[in-house]
């Protein structure tokens, strides 16, 4: 299983901690939540959110205005973050539009204009005139609008696994560029708050009314955040960036369509399948940032699958109580802050958790830690049991 | 596009209106019989034990019953396949009944509903069906989602040499939604992806853009079906492996740009 790594050689973060890579950076380090009661007007559920502040005033304009939704808006404000629009002209200028592939996750895609269109039906039923369901409900429509701003023509789709949809858009890059499908990719994932996640996870009572505390032994369930990341994937002679993918898992339960195997053997199928690509041994990890939701079986079945690889002696975190859970924007948000690890070395704590629950053993990081990460892993996991697990590392090293 | 990407072609499952199956299919598409659309016929996947048919959707059936179909007859153990789910709209009839539900003042969203409303449920039911662990991934490319998910199969199969069920399924949207989108009937369509050196293939398939197209088109009905479902692109392949015919086919891609896929019996 032999993998050539591949540079993230720009990336780009929007989410609840701020906009720019940099600003989640400096939140983590200040240990600064982004999480806030919930006031999405929409879905006024007891709850806290991890919400992007100012999308409302900025919808999308120009040739692209009918793409325009929350998600699409999310997603421009994230390409135009840390110069990420200016470096794929770049590369288009490099390889050639033809040769960039686009892969990007999403969950619920542009649901909230749905939404807000059946609210808004006449007395016979139709919805009104001004609906665009292929530009912003289509699961497609990200992909599709993110291809055209940033004018793209190599190959593109939008892997929607739920929970796992933008981890797993670096695995689909990797195996197009060994094939010779493209020579460069976009990766990432955008997800945006809507009714249907907070009342859905709310009907399934996995959604708490405090801030989330992984591993807690109190923890009682997520809190929904929004988010939108971007990395330009390429191949090392030709890019520029520090951190690179050394290699990636993709594994499935078969077990529950909502819970994890409970042993964490998915899971455990992801992340040593994600190593023996990296050829590197779990000594080797320096820090692992978890699924990390804070419901109490996913956070078990994690620490099973964690601890029977790595030990107690592995610093890892989850970084939910920071951002929410942006579901399908969460396995880009979270590869991200492994890479920020690396390129700053540090390692982000479980923020709000307090006490571990007795018997959960990773070794969750209580404080933040400043110490030089060389390798990391990030591990994202949705439902219908689909697992991925991502190593990263600095380039070079 | 890559020029050198090349599988085989193990299995074959179907589902559409009127098409009952790959056996059916393959007879219409060979001219022993007369394509007559008829409603979609009754979804009875074996594969999902009863009590999950019950709580499972249109879409979700029609995908597995395809899946299904063409697992077998690839006679490759359901287990030893990863999988490749290709839809365009997803589930769409979930999506008016969330939709429908948080129009009421309680928000009574069904939790079943909700969990079935994610793109990747008719995988997760096929993986717990089939006790498939291996690598499975959900997809979605308007249009282009045939062909995007018969390239993320073929990418898969070219760096793991292991097989890959691909499906793609699309139903008809709902009202209010059908007339604001592009899918207006039901199909589904399963292959059993091989490295090319696999014994006993049905044929190879290679990504080859310099290959030479096939004058052979499908009947007007059938080519409205294409243009009313994305996964019924396939059937442009398809016809081809029913009447054993080596040559190429396009594959309708983004932009209107196609994929020319050739075809070696």
């Amino acid at each position: 299983m032999s993998y050539t790594p591949l540079v993230l050689s720009r990336y780009t973060l929007v989410n609840a901690l701020g906009r720019g890579a940099g600003a989640s950076l400096e939140a983590l380090r200040a240990s600064r939540s982004g999480l806030r009661e919930n006031d999405y007007a929409p879905a006024p559920l007891p709850t806290w959110i991890g919400r992007v502040d100012g999308i409302e005033e900025e919808p999308v304009s120009g040739v692209l205005a009918p793409y325009d939704c929350r998600n699409n808006r999310l997603a421009r404000i994230g390409l135009e973050q840390d110069g990420f629009a200016a470096a794929v002209a770049a590369a288009r200028a490099r390889h050639g539009a033809a040769r960039i592939g686009l892969f990007l996750g999403t969950s619920t895609s542009g649901i909230e204009e749905t939404e807000q269109a059946y609210a808004g039906r006449d007395d016979n039923g139709a919805l009104p005139a001004g609906y665009r369901y292929r530009q912003t409900q289509n699961p497609y429509s990200l992909g599709d609008f993110c291809r055209q701003y940033l004018g793209l023509s190599g190959p593109a789709m939008v892997i929607a696994t739920a929970c796992s949809s933008s981890a797993k858009v670096f695995a689909a890059a990797s195996r197009y560029l060994a094939a010779g499908l493209c020579d460069a990719a976009v990766v990432g994932g955008v997800d945006s708050l809507c009714q249907n996640t907070l009342y859905g996870f709310n009907s399934l009572e996995l959604v708490s009314t405090e801030r989330c505390r992984p591993w807690d032994v109190a923890r009682n369930g997520i809190n929904i955040g929004e988010g939108a990341g971007f990395a330009l994937l390429e191949r090392a002679a030709e890019a520029g960036g520090q951190v690179a993918l050394l290699g990636y898992g993709e594994s499935s339960d078969a077990w529950h369509m909502s819970t994890p195997h409970p042993a964490g053997e998915g899971a455990l199928a992801a992340m040593r399948q994600a190593l023996a690509r990296a050829g590197l041994e779990p000594a080797a990890v320096d820090y692992i940032n978890l699924h990390g939701t804070a419901t109490p079986s996913n956070d078990r079945s994690e620490d099973r699958a964690v601890t029977s690889l790595f030990g107690s002696a592995t610093p890892c975190s989850s970084t939910k109580g920071w951002t929410g859970h942006t579901l399908g924007a969460a396995g880009i948000t979270e590869a991200i802050f492994a890479a920020l690890a690396i390129e700053h070395g540090f390692m982000p704590h479980s923020l709000h958790t307090v006490a571990i629950e007795p018997g959960l053993e990773a070794g969750i990081l209580l404080a933040p830690r400043e110490q030089s990460v060389n390798v990391a892993m990030s591990n994202s996991f949705g439902f219908g049991g689909s697992n991925c697990s991502l190593v990263l590392g600095r380039v070079g090293a | 596009m890559s020029q050198t990407l090349q599988v085989g072609l193990k299995g074959v499952g179907l589902v559409g209106p009127g098409l009952e199956n790959w056996g059916q299919a393959e007879a219409v598409l060979r001219g022993d019989q007369r394509y007559q659309a008829a409603p979609l016929p009754a979804l009875k996947p074996q594969q999902l034990p009863p009590n999950e048919r019950r709580r499972t959707t249109q879409l979700i059936k029609l995908a597995i019953q395809a899946a299904g179909e063409a697992q077998q007859h690839s006679g490759i153990d359901a287990a030893e396949l990863a999988c490749v789910f290709a839809s365009a709209e997803g589930d769409s009839w979930i999506v008016d009944r969330l939709c429908e539900a948080l129009c009421l003042p309680q928000k009574p969203v069904s939790p079943t509903q909700f969990l079935n409303s994610v793109h990747n449920a008719p995988a997760g039911y096929w993986g717990i069906a089939a006790k498939a662990q291996r690598f499975s991934t959900s997809i979605a490319a308007g249009s282009a989602s045939f062909a995007a998910g018969l390239l993320e199969a073929a990418a898969y199969v070219a760096a793991e040499g292991e097989p890959v069920l691909l499906v793609a399924y699309d139903v008809a949207l709902p009202q209010p939604l059908a007339p604001f989108g592009d899918s207006h009937a039901p199909f589904a369509a399963a292959l059993v992806l091989t490295t090319a050196k696999e014994p006993g293939l049905l044929a190879q398939l290679r990504f080859d853009a310099s290959a030479e197209v096939s004058s052979r088109a499908l009947c007007g009905e059938l080519a409205a079906l294409c243009r009313d479902n994305a996964a019924a692109e396939a059937l442009r392949l398809l016809l081809l492996l029913a009447r054993a015919e080596s040559g190429a086919v396009r594959l309708g891609y983004h932009d209107n740009s196609e994929l020319t896929l050739a075809l070696q019996c």
